[in-house]
């Protein structure tokens, strides 16, 4: 079985313990997911903190790099949920780095994708919506309840659009979850099974019929580096979305 | 699909857990504070630079106001000043002229007294000049004197006849 999945397009995202850790029979082992995360959390605050020790007035390449990460979610804030939006900048910055550095880091040859697996995508899901969500009761109160209630909307229509309203809310964290999953997944199974082409093509045509699947697989990987960005990307902008949601509610 | 195996669920959200707590941490207490302060001297910088040259261009325009004011001031002193001179010469000329108007007035008339008084003076003696040689032509010719007075009247009479 093990054997079998060393071939298979599926085989990337299998996860390997590397210590095991258990915390009173609970499996918390770290594995290579955990080690990808590691480095993802490393390479973040490298990239930041590296990029901006100069403190230089005209930024240099890497400068501006951090820089233009730090304007470029503070101007998705501004833009969709305004100044009120800015007090909760540092969550937003976090969510859209660790999942861009999730997804790009996967892209690296015998990486693990940790933004592939529901079980990380549906917790920061998740953990986003409990977020918005008590941003909004904090901030409204009971009153965060009116946002189930359509305005303009006759009192007849209501038992019928308030379940409606609340299913479309609470579906929110799983489009949120398996958006992000599935398009990491099917991104990198594809670039496998091309990869098994170039192989077992270019064994049975003394190479020939590997120059498709390879040259297939150059084009899919500047496409995977753009799924990288615009998932990471999709995923920050719905949860600010959601903000505007909580915080201004209609 | 080894996504769905529930055996990792846990470690999986445990370690996202603890690397997404302390990223979240790091990056708001320390990463993001630097970058934001890097972000805002720039600002200020620009800011301040700005205002300096918005400062600078004002005084540049005040002093080329001054320059102008003075220029237009100097323009019209001077302007002014000419038509001072103007006006001090052309009293000065009309005075003088006047005066030497009324000098030769007064010589003219000066001149037509001394004309006049000379005229009657000679008028006064033509009539004894005459008289004087009518009494010696007609000595000449007579042989002796006429009467003074008769000569006297004569002379007037031509005179008179003559002035007519």
């Amino acid at each position: 079985m093990a054997e079998d999945h060393g071939h298979s397009p599926l085989h990337q995202f299998e996860i390997a313990k590397i210590i095991d850790v258990r915390i009173g029979g609970a499996d918390v082992s770290f594995t290579n997911s955990s080690v990808v995360m590691t480095i993802a959390v490393i390479a973040i605050i490298a990239f930041l903190t590296l990029g901006m020790r100069r403190r230089a007035l005209v930024p240099g390449r890497w400068q501006s790099l951090a820089e233009l990460s730090y304007e470029f979610v503070g101007n998705m804030i501004r833009d969709n949920v305004g100044k009120e939006g800015l007090k909760y900048f540092p969550l937003i910055f976090t969510l859209f780095m660790f999942v861009l550095f999730g997804n790009l880091l996967g892209l690296v040859p015998y990486s693990f994708t940790y933004t592939s697996h529901i079980a990380v995508t549906a917790a920061l899901a998740l953990f986003v919506i409990t977020v918005v969500t008590g941003i909004g009761i904090a901030m409204h109160g009971l009153h965060f309840f009116s946002f189930f209630v359509p305005k303009g909307v006759p009192a007849v229509m209501l038992p019928l659009m308030v379940p409606i309203e609340i299913i479309s809310y609470l579906s929110r964290p799983v489009s949120l979850a398996i958006r992000l999953f599935a398009n990491m997944m099917a991104g990198h199974t594809m670039m496998k099974v091309f990869a098994g082409f170039v192989i077992t093509l270019g064994a049975a045509t003394f190479g020939v019929g590997a120059i498709a699947p390879l040259a297939m697989n150059v084009a899919l990987t500047g496409f995977e580096l753009l799924v990288a960005f615009l998932q990471a990307y999709v995923f920050t902008v719905l949860t600010c979305l959601y903000l505007n949601d909580a915080i201004h509610l209609h | 699909m080894p996504q769905l195996n529930p055996d990792f669920f846990l470690t999986q959200i445990v370690w996202l857990t603890i690397s997404f707590t302390v990223l979240y941490l790091i990056l708001w207490r320390v990463a993001l504070p630097r970058v934001a302060e890097v972000l805002e001297t720039r600002q200020d910088k620009i800011d301040d630079d700005l205002e300096k040259a918005a400062r600078l261009k004002a005084e540049a325009e005040a002093a080329l106001a001054t320059y102008e004011k003075t220029l237009s001031d100097a323009r019209s002193e001077a302007q002014s000043a000419l038509r001072q001179a103007v006006a001090e010469l052309t009293n000065e000329a009309a005075k003088r002229n006047a005066e030497l108007t009324e000098r030769l007035n007064r010589e003219i008339k000066a001149g037509e007294d001394r004309i006049a008084a000379a005229k009657k003076q000679a008028v006064s003696s033509i009539a004894s000049i005459a008289a004087d040689a009518a009494t010696r032509a007609t000595e000449r010719l007579v042989g002796r004197a006429p009467d003074a007075k008769a000569v006297e009247t004569a002379v007037a009479a031509s005179l008179k006849s003559e002035e007519k």
